[in-house]
């Protein structure tokens, strides 16, 4: 198809760049522009701005390494990414497995539209109203203490667990549509093949309906994971103080220290450790997707 | 064995109600409390709509509620418009660097906004740009087109090439090739990349932030200054708003665009 294109009037990049141009320029002036600004800013002792002497340095990627603080931040923030990974996970593939294989017609079509359309709503307003829930005096602790016989208190509020809930909340529903995609392409006279050929149910899930959507988990996992290492609105909402995250200390190196050109060697590292993230998983994604 | 299918097929609907629970609860929750006296959460519940009566005096958030409307509809208009352009000629055309101009729509997705938003900053800033609505508004365009050429690409995918080959070889020029015959073709997907647009730029806060000034600032991100300050009711009540207003609106785009309908 491609090649009988390519023989008509519409080959070469000439027609097509009046098209294509605005919208290209756009995102260069934008987006890529900015990357690279942020690179070059990062080895650079102040901002060239305002009449003062800057020059060049690797005084901040110093900073990064030999302060040990950074460094740990950084580790707590790839560690949160792990677990809300792993909880979206476990969370999102039984879900997306009814969705795809027991649910059935318009039932599907409408439990699917509930399950996605909160993650098109605004996230910041989503992660607050788990304030709601979660402080001393909150939902649950209303419920909790008028069903047990015993007085408890609840107040995960401004705590690790809070944090995660908040995150999982986010982004479980992008687990759930990868893994659906993956799930609803695979044949159900393959599954009901293994189980007349005596395979257990267990067996047909870890041998058969896993490895198959395993391009589903991976894709879901990568989109998850790297929004969430960079995330630094949810811990500061829910995890207040125990809520220093790398993400929060960018944060503050843009909107409180002003030292830009820390902050930006220390977005340039996450870029740096998000790309490589995604260009192994690139194979995969570029299956499933 | 047909029974056991059935309590696993049962366990499975209750499973996704949980589900469903555990996504809706705290949105309705926070809802609930926008409609209570108390000013500090306390229950027995007590109807009033004191706090929205509140909002509609608060200046501030009504302003931010205007600015973040109209950069909505303007990254909307902007990013469908050059979005389906970019489309159209990465559908039409075939030259060298195609899959590398395609490829370079996903780092706009896939890089954390917090990186996105702070290398914006730096280098509107740098060029002098600065900040303020404008450069919020540069910002949520480029945020929004990747969105728009990949939902619109993927309704082209359905359109066939030999119509506009038919319609040319009757004589049409390629304007009223692309008027008459594709764009009436891939309508749904430009309202629906339209509306994607617009979700994008309406919720969008990380970038936003970034680039805001006091006084500058959109909804979302007068919100999170409100909320570091402590919580109140009328944030509940400004944010029931918001839930529903988009909720609403992506219940209108999945009528254009059937995300996992049969297929």
């Amino acid at each position: 198809m491609a090649g009988n294109i390519a023989a008509g009037p519409l080959s070469g990049i000439r027609p097509a760049l009046p098209l294509l141009a605005p919208a290209y320029l756009w995102l260069t002036l934008a987006i890529f522009l900015p990357l690279s600004a942020m690179a070059f800013f990062s080895f650079m002792t102040d901002l060239p701005l305002s009449g003062k002497d800057w020059s060049f340095t690797i005084r901040n990627y110093a900073a990064f390494f030999s302060s040990g603080l950074y460094v740990t931040l950084l580790w707590s923030s790839l560690r949160l990414g792990l677990e809300v990974t792993l909880w979206c996970a476990l969370i999102g593939f039984p879900a997306a497995y009814v969705l795809a294989k027991v649910l059935k017609g318009r039932s599907r079509e409408a439990i699917f539209l509930l399950v996605i359309l909160p993650f098109w709503s605004n996230g910041l307003v989503r992660i607050f109203s788990w304030a709601m829930v979660l402080r001393e005096g909150g939902i649950l602790d209303v419920v909790l203490n008028a069903i047990l016989p015993f007085k408890i208190s609840v107040d995960l509020m401004y705590s690790y667990p809070a944090v995660i809930i908040g995150l999982v909340h986010s982004y479980v529903p992008y687990m759930v549509l990868t893994c659906y995609l993956t799930l609803q392409a695979i044949d159900d006279s393959l599954i009901e093949a293994a189980r007349s050929l005596g395979a257990s149910r267990l067996q047909v899930l870890r041998r058969l309906i896993i490895p198959l959507a395993m391009p589903g988990l991976i894709a879901g996992a990568v989109l998850i994971f790297v929004p969430v290492v960079g995330s630094f609105m949810e811990p500061r909402i829910l995890g207040g103080r125990t809520g220093t995250f790398y993400g929060t200390v960018i944060e503050d190196q843009f909107v409180a220290v002003f030292n830009w050109p820390l902050g930006a060697a220390l977005s340039f590292i996450l870029l740096a450790v998000v790309l490589v993230i995604l260009a192994a998983a690139s194979p995969v994604l570029r299956r499933a997707t | 064995m047909m029974s056991a299918t059935r309590i696993l097929e049962g366990l499975g609907r209750f499973y996704i109600g949980l589900l469903l629970a555990f996504l809706y609860l705290p949105i309705v929750i926070m809802g609930l409390m926008s409609f209570n006296a108390s000013p500090f959460y306390q229950l027995p519940f007590e109807w009033t709509t004191k706090w929205y009566e509140d909002l509609s005096r608060n200046t501030q958030l009504l302003a931010a509620t205007w600015n973040s409307l109209e950069i909505a509809v303007i990254t909307t208009v902007i990013s469908t418009l050059l979005g389906t352009a970019a489309s159209l000629a990465l559908f039409r055309y075939e030259f060298r660097g195609k899959k590398f101009l395609q490829a370079l729509l996903f780092p706009p997705i896939a890089i954390p906004w917090l990186i996105t938003g702070t290398a914006m900053l730096i280098f509107f800033f740098g060029i002098g740009i600065g900040r303020g609505l404008h450069a919020i508004l540069l910002g949520h365009v480029a945020l929004a087109l990747p969105y728009v050429i990949v939902v619109v690409s993927a309704r082209l995918q359905t359109f066939a090439p030999e119509l506009e080959e038919a319609a040319r070889s009757l004589g049409a020029n390629q304007w009223q090739v692309t008027m008459r015959v594709t764009l009436p073709w891939i309508m749904p997907g430009v309202i629906a990349g339209a509306l994607f647009a617009f979700a994008v730029s309406f919720d969008q806060f990380v970038v936003s932030y970034f680039l805001s000034t006091p006084g500058q600032a959109t909804l979302p991100v007068e919100i999170y200054a409100a909320i570091r300050k402590g919580f109140t009711p009328e944030i509940n009540a400004v944010s029931t708003i918001i839930i529903a207003v988009s909720m609403g609106l992506m219940l209108i785009t999945a009528r254009f665009f059937r995300f996992g309908g049969e297929k």
